[in-house]
């Protein structure tokens, strides 16, 4: 990796034989010598050279090409500018991309209505969408790295799943009491801890997550522990159940009963959800305590300068994105009908964490783009279950390096002074983003 | 009286490999400002190496332990040492002037792909050795029959720790590269100016950290005989606990965060409840956040503006 641009082949040839040496060292055991314990305890190891050469010419290929690219498209760090005539075409796609993306998924089960799997998966897009958009609150406008997340989902889950199995109560009173009981929770966890800077939030966010887990896995009482809640009710349309009886929705339509009745209408109500969060969000960055969000999310000492009261405004966001983990949550407990905590891991919390960053943190469109793209994707590589999250992981570090605001991200704050000012060079120093 | 004496040594051996693993949290933390969320990672990755190793050793028809041991000591160390190298090149170092939550974003992608690759390329089953070092000392017997032993592997571990530590202090006190180190830790730029070359120097401090990760690696695969690929979260978050307790930047403050985080959870394991053990480590992790922002050997931060 030389950082000069050299434009030899002998130069390539070289970097690409260092970078495959310092493979061939890096893979040689890992890779070349399989482990496996046998049926008596006793480990056996056999070799794998193929993999291991496979790899390397791999390693050695990939520097060639990418020591070709970079000098073909220069060095990096050059931002490239877009010619406007492209950037007013992005804009006039993008004008009518939501709109159309919308109309889209009102139709989705018009469409699709007899494909299950299809409309399964879309149910399963939207939960990270608004589970995305929940999260974007606090990541994208705040500017505050939460890698718990999922700890407010969980937490909406389980209140729905227990307050609905112990004293059946509709889906309808249990949605709203999730919601508030998660954005309580998260309050009890951001008032103490939202003092904290960037990357010390960060850890506290994941240690409060794992420990919620922990707790729910160990208080088998409550919870059930690791085997889970059993036997959540289904919501109803406000009291109407969508089965098979006789007062059901059906019946009482004078239709013929399909089960992709309740799966529609699951559909609708993420739907709704999710369009609720998006409209929540919306409005709030019109208010005061939104600007008050991006404000921060640029410059925290500038706005505890200007008198804005950083931890009320750090508790909003993480109220409110809590709150949205949670409704989430009643969601995801009401349509599975059983949840363990295996479903509230760490791993949840990076996925709807990487749907936001490759969203481009703030843009609402980009993350439910990016939702489709990572759900969908994963729905495709279905059968590789540990290949995927190798290829998620890489494509995390790989979105850093290349597209750090993500990948149609945008960070244009909602206000900005329409007029540009000239400002003197020595009023501008070196600053932190 | 016996029971807790046992805890204790038992929660020291235990710090022991936390505080190893602390150091390199620590060390990267204080001259990146990172945290390297993929160093419980290396970690499992040193442990993996040292499991292969023996394996090739013995079945190449070594028997003597001291020797297998010391191969297999500087093997995984370079071998781990070089993956922290090449994750510093490959997925921090472009990030080094990019938004303040991006290299933290990439390094949770890098602590993702090595727990799968791991899992890809050795499986997931969890991985056992037989006991190497067996043997050890009974330090006293009480008359109602309860033992304090003290174990060949538990001295060993205990013992490797203090020498690595008196090499690494050594190192950063005394060498060109550790007083580079110190520069760097409290001005980049002016380091730079002054001739430290900074890149090469943030490279060592991977190349360390992971190399003492990989010792940590060594020893629990030893201590506890197994390994398996998601040993390093949680092993991870327990040294970052450390490293935050003892003070972040303090490398002695690491050391005695290990031993505290090590101690704590043992005796919480024997005289409260296994289970919440590790609830015990994250909530002293959210306290000390709280209440004691530099931990017990840390410096205040100025923040600047």
């Amino acid at each position: 990796m030389p950082a000069k641009p050299t434009t030899g082949i002998l130069s390539i040839l070289k970097t690409a034989v260092v970078n495959a040496l310092i493979a061939l060292v890096l893979f040689s055991l890992m890779v070349g010598i399989r482990t496996e314990a046998g049926s008596d305890g006793q480990l056996t190891y056999w070799m794998r050279f193929g993999e291991l050469a496979s790899l390397v010419a791999v390693v050695f290929g990939g520097s060639i090409v990418i020591e070709l690219l970079r000098q073909w498209i220069g060095p990096s760090g050059t931002e490239k500018l877009v010619p406007p005539a492209v950037q007013s075409g992005m804009a006039f796609v993008g004008r009518f991309l939501a709109p159309a993306l919308l109309i889209f998924a009102l139709l989705v089960p018009v469409i699709f209505y007899n494909q299950r799997y299809i409309l399964d998966l879309a149910i399963l897009v939207l939960t990270y969408v608004m589970l995305g958009w929940g999260l974007n609150v606090v990541v994208g406008l705040a500017g505050l790295l939460d890698l718990g997340y999922v700890a407010f989902y969980a937490v909406g889950a389980y209140s729905y799943a227990l307050l609905a199995t112990n004293f059946d109560w509709s889906f309808w009173i249990c949605l709203p009491l999730a919601g508030i009981l998660a954005a309580l929770w998260g309050v009890m966890l951001g008032f103490p801890v939202l003092r904290l800077r960037g990357d010390y939030l960060a850890i506290v966010t994941l240690a409060f997550g794992e420990i919620i887990r922990l707790v729910i896995i160990n208080w088998q009482e409550l919870t059930g522990g690791p085997n889970g809640v059993p036997g959540i009710p289904r919501p109803t349309l406000f009291g109407i159940p969508l089965d098979n009886s006789d007062d059901g929705l059906a019946a009482r339509l004078g239709i013929e009963y399909s089960p992709t009745h309740r799966i529609v209408f699951l559909f609708y109500l993420i739907l709704a959800l999710a369009l609720l969060t998006n409209w929540v969000t919306i409005r709030l960055r019109r208010l005061p305590i939104g600007r008050a969000w991006e404000a921060l999310r640029e410059d925290e000492v500038a706005c505890r300068a200007l008198g804005i009261n950083t931890t009320t405004t750090k508790l909003t966001a993480f109220a409110t994105g809590a709150m949205f983990g949670g409704l989430a949550g009643a969601f995801f407990a009401t349509r599975q009908g059983f949840i363990s905590p295996e479903s509230f891991t760490f791993q949840e919390s990076a996925l709807v964490l990487a749907i936001v960053v490759l969203g481009g943190m703030g843009s609402q469109l980009g993350v439910a783009l990016a939702a489709l793209t990572m759900i969908g994707g994963f729905e495709l590589f279905r059968g590789l279950e540990t290949y995927r999250m190798l290829v998620f992981g890489m494509a995390m570090v790989l979105i850093m390096i290349w597209r750090p605001r993500g990948l149609i991200g945008h960070r244009a704050p909602t206000v900005y002074l329409t007029k540009a000012k000239a400002i003197s060079s020595d009023l501008v120093k070196e600053g932190h983003g | 009286m016996d029971y807790f004496a046992q805890q204790l040594i038992n929660g020291l051996v235990l710090g022991s490999i936390y505080g190893l693993i602390a150091i390199g949290y620590t060390m990267v933390y204080g001259i990146v400002g990172m945290i390297n969320f993929a160093h419980g990672d290396i970690f499992m990755i040193g442990g993996f190496i040292a499991l292969i190793t023996f394996l090739i050793l013995i079945s190449l028809g070594l028997t003597a332990i001291p020797v297998i041991l010391l191969v297999v000591l500087l093997v995984s160390m370079a071998i781990t040492a070089l993956y922290g190298w090449t994750i510093e090149r490959i997925a921090y170092r472009p990030l080094r002037h990019s938004f303040r939550l991006a290299p933290m974003l990439s390094a949770i992608g890098m602590s993702f792909v090595l727990t799968n690759y791991s899992q890809v390329a050795q499986g997931a089953r969890v991985k056992p050795i037989p006991p190497f070092i067996t043997g050890g000392y009974t330090l006293h017997e009480s008359p109602d029959g309860f033992v304090i032993q003290l174990s060949n592997i538990q001295i060993m571990v205990v013992l490797t720790t203090i020498v690595l530590l008196a090499i690494f202090t050594w190192l950063v006190s005394r060498t060109r590269l550790g007083r580079d180190m110190r520069a760097c830790e409290q001005d980049q730029t002016m380091a730079a100016l002054l001739g430290v070359d900074v890149d090469r120097t943030i490279s060592m401090t991977f190349v360390i950290g992971a190399a003492l990760a990989a010792v940590a690696g060594l020893m629990y695969l030893l201590y506890y005989g197994l390994v398996d690929f998601f040993m390093g979260f949680v092993a991870g978050i327990k040294a970052f606990t450390a490293a935050v307790l003892g003070g972040i930047g303090s490398l002695p403050g690491a050391m005695l965060g290990g031993l505290a985080i090590g101690l704590i959870e043992t005796f919480w394991s024997a005289y409260f409840s296994v289970e919440y053990k590790d609830v015990a480590a994250f909530s002293i992790l959210i306290v000390v956040l709280i209440f004691m922002p530099t931990g017990l050997l840390g410096r205040p931060e100025v923040e600047k503006v």
